[in-house]
């Protein structure tokens, strides 16, 4: 029979999960046995304590707060769900829900809910999965997430890219047993006009030589040809299954810095050995990889040519992003990229000068300086020189300002823009000797005001790409001076770090921004990542750590510092991962710098997703501010 | 025994009336059943029923599992209106004759107060269609939401409402429009929210205000 109001109702519950995952009967089923609830704002649906209700909710429209006591915890709006727990499990409320504005819910009967779940798997898994992240492990995992296995977006069919392509690996490896010697062995490859043998023993793989070890090992003189092949073989081999990938295989070379992979029946050492693959295979089946593309940066002659360089380099970004390769890899891959672009062009352009009159180096600041820009956004940097007699200052910054000028505009043929702020080295203020910087650092640090925190912010994370060492370790050693003379400098610190709180919700307004060019859009970067950013540059200069740049890396060593903390500092290491990639995505979507998002064209599984991680910048909020006491200084 | 009775009526009509000595009192516990019938044309004294749609609410929730959508089996034919319901005189929906549809409408609505809006001319169509078998008037208690709405006094002007307006007012999004069912399921909506601006004016709201003037 026909029944256009179940049929309606199914319409609107198909699309967010768990529905999603019920058949079109299971849920026909569910939608013709709903009840419609209308509820003013401020009515109670239920109350803390109160008897668990037959049903479970689904906001239609308008907004439902849970609140435990009067602290708003979560808020749900069009097709969130709630009050499940207590019906799945048969006890009380233990918050209280409550109309933020008018709202109109779909209740479900715990009856038709039983049906599904004895017959359902995956939405079984679903509650499964709810529960334990409600409970233990609050936070969204990066890669892993079963709620979204049925997503496409994780798992993207991309077999286009050769990325994806099985690795086309040697089938005939050369190898020798083990008691072969140096010189046998070395014959083998040559008649065989080959770079690696692989050492084994009943078939299966124990080492390996290459041509590099018998350059650096035998033919230095150290080790007699007459010697036994395994005293120079490098082992334990990195091994792998034949259907490895083209990026599985980059990056396990990439991981172990290492050029030959050993290919065996099940990827363990423990059986039989079939295949070996180069690093040469992989640059034989296509050129877009990165060690190819370094190569190529350091061969340019011309910022027009790296500018090739660097659109091949988005190409490559777009692919590992569309794979789902972690996001810290493909971060490290880009950073050595456009790190190497900027050495260039920094060679280039001394090239056009006479010999600079002092030592420098020159900095990335900000998120290139913390490795963490994926896209070509903004450049940001900064150069610092060698203390020179006061009477030459001047005459030595006009040098250093004519070189950061030229590296600059090459910078920006490569597509880096131009700083609209002018944190650039070609601004006088950033082009300072290192006794500058020092008191600049020190000004910063005992005379903070919001500007110069803001600066801070900015400066503080930065990473040597050209130059001398020395000059940015004295830099780092002020900091760390001024900070434990000062140490009130990191309560301000601190409260730029929670000035941002993560939003609770993807629908209202108060979300997106407000005014402006970006009215209506949610701002990923202020919101989501410079919060977690912050977070991690307070606790680590906090610790007076050193040489931490990097907010992965620097949440990493907090797990180390402050194991009471650890799940903490994972949970924002993923939340982190989860934000990075969401950039990456929109912005090789929109072909922008990806930080501007629009909400409404988000699945309902990415709000989801994105609010998972919400919970992590939350709850490093919160330590920020009992730690530095953040609540007395308001 | 039968000549003692005025006229013998069919079990399903007695199965009706009977409903009735239940008396309904309590706002909370009433069943109302919103409705909405799709005709030939606004003529109930030549037009004919297409077909019917109904939704209860008790309890201030509305309860789809409690409902009744049925299409009626046309002999006349008005193809003028087809435009505005969509419902072809041989459409592949399953379709009864209007004495079934008359005979489920009553084994569903029993003795539940009735809500449509332009209440009139609904029940006109029924009580048309009773007659045709031979049936008196529906015995129900009816609300109509246009009516009801001018009671909650957010209004400003006298003159009906039209469904449409107050999905507007209520900002109720709209589907299904001209069908018997989705419009029932609008009414419905709107009745929710008119009892809640009731109940905000007075916290007391019993069942008999609804039939009276606050």
């Amino acid at each position: 029979m026909k029944n256009t109001i179940a049929q309606r109702i199914l319409d609107f519950l198909k699309d967010f999960p768990p529905f999603d995952l019920l058949s079109h009967e299971e849920l026909l089923s569910i939608s013709s046995q709903v009840k419609v609830l209308y509820f003013e704002k401020n009515d109670f649906v239920f109350e803390e304590k109160e008897e668990v209700h037959d049903f479970f909710y689904v906001v239609k429209d308008g907004a439902i707060g849970i609140y435990k006591d009067s602290q708003l915890v979560d808020k749900c709006d069009e097709g969130d769900i709630f009050g499940l727990r207590a019906v799945v499990r048969k006890d009380q409320y233990l918050l209280n829900a409550r109309a933020i504005e008018e709202s109109i819910i779909y209740s479900i009967s715990s009856l038709a809910l039983k049906e599904i779940i004895n017959h359902n798997s995956k939405f079984n898994q679903f509650l499964i999965e709810s529960f334990a992240t409600n409970t233990r492990n609050p936070y969204s995992n990066e890669q892993k997430d079963t709620l979204f296995t049925n997503e496409n977006f994780l798992n993207p069919n991309s077999t286009n890219f050769t990325e994806v392509q099985s690795a086309n690996f040697s089938k005939n490896p050369i190898v020798c047993s083990k008691d072969t010697s140096i010189q046998e062995a070395s014959i083998i490859m040559s008649n065989n006009k080959v770079g690696s043998i692989v050492i084994i023993e009943e078939n299966k793989p124990i080492g390996i030589v290459t041509d590099k070890d018998i350059r650096n090992k035998v033919a230095t003189g150290n080790i007699r040809i007459s010697e036994n092949i395994t005293s120079i073989m490098s082992f334990p081999v990195i091994t792998f299954s034949p259907n490895i990938t083209v990026s599985e295989a980059q990056i396990g070379m990439l991981k172990n810095d290492i050029s030959h992979l050993c290919i065996t029946e099940d990827g363990t050492t423990e059986t039989k050995l079939i295949g070996i693959l180069s690093d040469h295979d992989i640059i034989v089946i296509h050129g877009n990889n990165p060690s190819v593309l370094i190569k190529e940066i350091k061969r340019a002659k011309t910022a027009d040519e790296l500018k090739f360089i660097r659109e091949k380099a988005q190409v490559l970004l777009q692919n590992y992003i569309e794979q789902a390769i972690p996001i810290s890899f493909v971060a490290n891959i880009i950073s050595a990229i456009n790190e190497a672009i900027t050495k260039r062009i920094i060679d280039l352009s001394l090239l056009e000068l006479k010999s600079p009159p002092t030592t420098f180096s020159w900095l990335a600041i900000g998120s290139q300086g913390r490795k963490e820009q994926l896209l070509l956004t903004d450049q940001d940097n900064a150069l610092v020189f060698d203390d020179v007699e006061p009477t030459n200052i001047e005459e030595v910054r006009t040098y250093f300002l004519t070189l950061a000028k030229s590296i600059n505009h090459k910078l920006n043929i490569v597509g880096f823009e131009y700083c609209p702020a002018e944190m650039m080295t070609s601004n006088p203020k950033w082009c300072l000797s290192l006794t500058e910087w020092k008191n600049q650092f020190t000004n910063w640090i005992t005379k903070p005001n919001e500007d110069k925190i803001m600066l801070c912010t900015i400066f503080f994370d930065y990473d040597m790409t050209y130059g001398n060492k020395e000059l940015v370790s004295q830099m780092s050693e002020s900091i760390f001076d001024a900070i434990s003379k000062y140490e009130i400098f990191l309560n301000y610190l601190g409260l730029n770090a929670i000035k941002n709180p993560p939003p609770l919700s993807f629908f209202r307004n108060f979300l997106v921004e407000d005014s402006g060019e970006h009215k209506d859009l949610f701002d990923i970067k202020a919101r989501a990542i410079m919060p977690l950013v912050d977070a991690a540059r307070l606790l680590i200069l906090y610790h007076k750590l050193k040489d931490f740049n990097n907010t992965i890396s620097r949440f990493d060593k907090l797990k180390e510092i402050e194991p009471q903390n650890k799940d903490l500092f994972d949970s924002c290491i993923n939340a982190f991962k989860v934000f990075l990639r969401f950039r990456t995505q929109q912005g090789l979507h929109n072909n922008d710098s990806g930080r501007f998002i629009q909400i409404q064209k988000l699945s309902k599984a990415e709000r989801l997703k994105l609010k998972g991680s919400f919970k992590a910048v939350k709850d490093i909020q919160e330590l920020i501010r009992v730690r530095f006491k953040l609540s007395q200084i308001m | 025994m039968k000549w003692f009775q005025r006229k013998a009526y069919p079990d399903f009509w007695k199965n009706y009336t009977d409903s009735f000595k239940a008396k309904q009192n309590d706002l909370k516990t009433t069943r109302f059943v919103v409705f909405d019938t799709e005709t030939t044309g606004l003529n109930p004294k030549v037009d004919k029923i297409l077909s019917i749609g109904t939704v209860a609410v008790s309890n201030f929730s509305i309860d789809v599992a409690d409902s009744l959508e049925c299409y009626v089996i046309q002999e006349n034919f008005n193809a003028d209106t087809v435009p505005i319901h969509g419902i072809l005189k041989e459409g592949n929906i399953t379709k009864i004759t209007e004495e079934e549809a008359i005979i489920q409408f009553l084994n569903h609505i029993k003795n539940a107060v009735l809500i449509a809006h332009h209440a009139n001319f609904d029940i006109q169509m029924i009580n048309e269609a009773l007659h045709r078998l031979g049936l008196p008037k529906l015995k129900n208690k009816v609300l109509d939401t246009g009516v009801l709405y001018k009671k909650t006094k957010y209004v400003n002007r006298n003159n009906f409402y039209s469904l449409d307006e107050l999905c507007e007012i209520f900002k109720i999004t709209k589907h299904d429009r001209h069908t018997a069912s989705g419009d029932a399921f609008l009414t419905a909506l709107i009745f929710l929210k008119i009892l809640s601006l009731l109940k905000r004016k007075n916290s007391k709201l019993q069942l008999k205000h609804l039939f009276t003037w606050i």
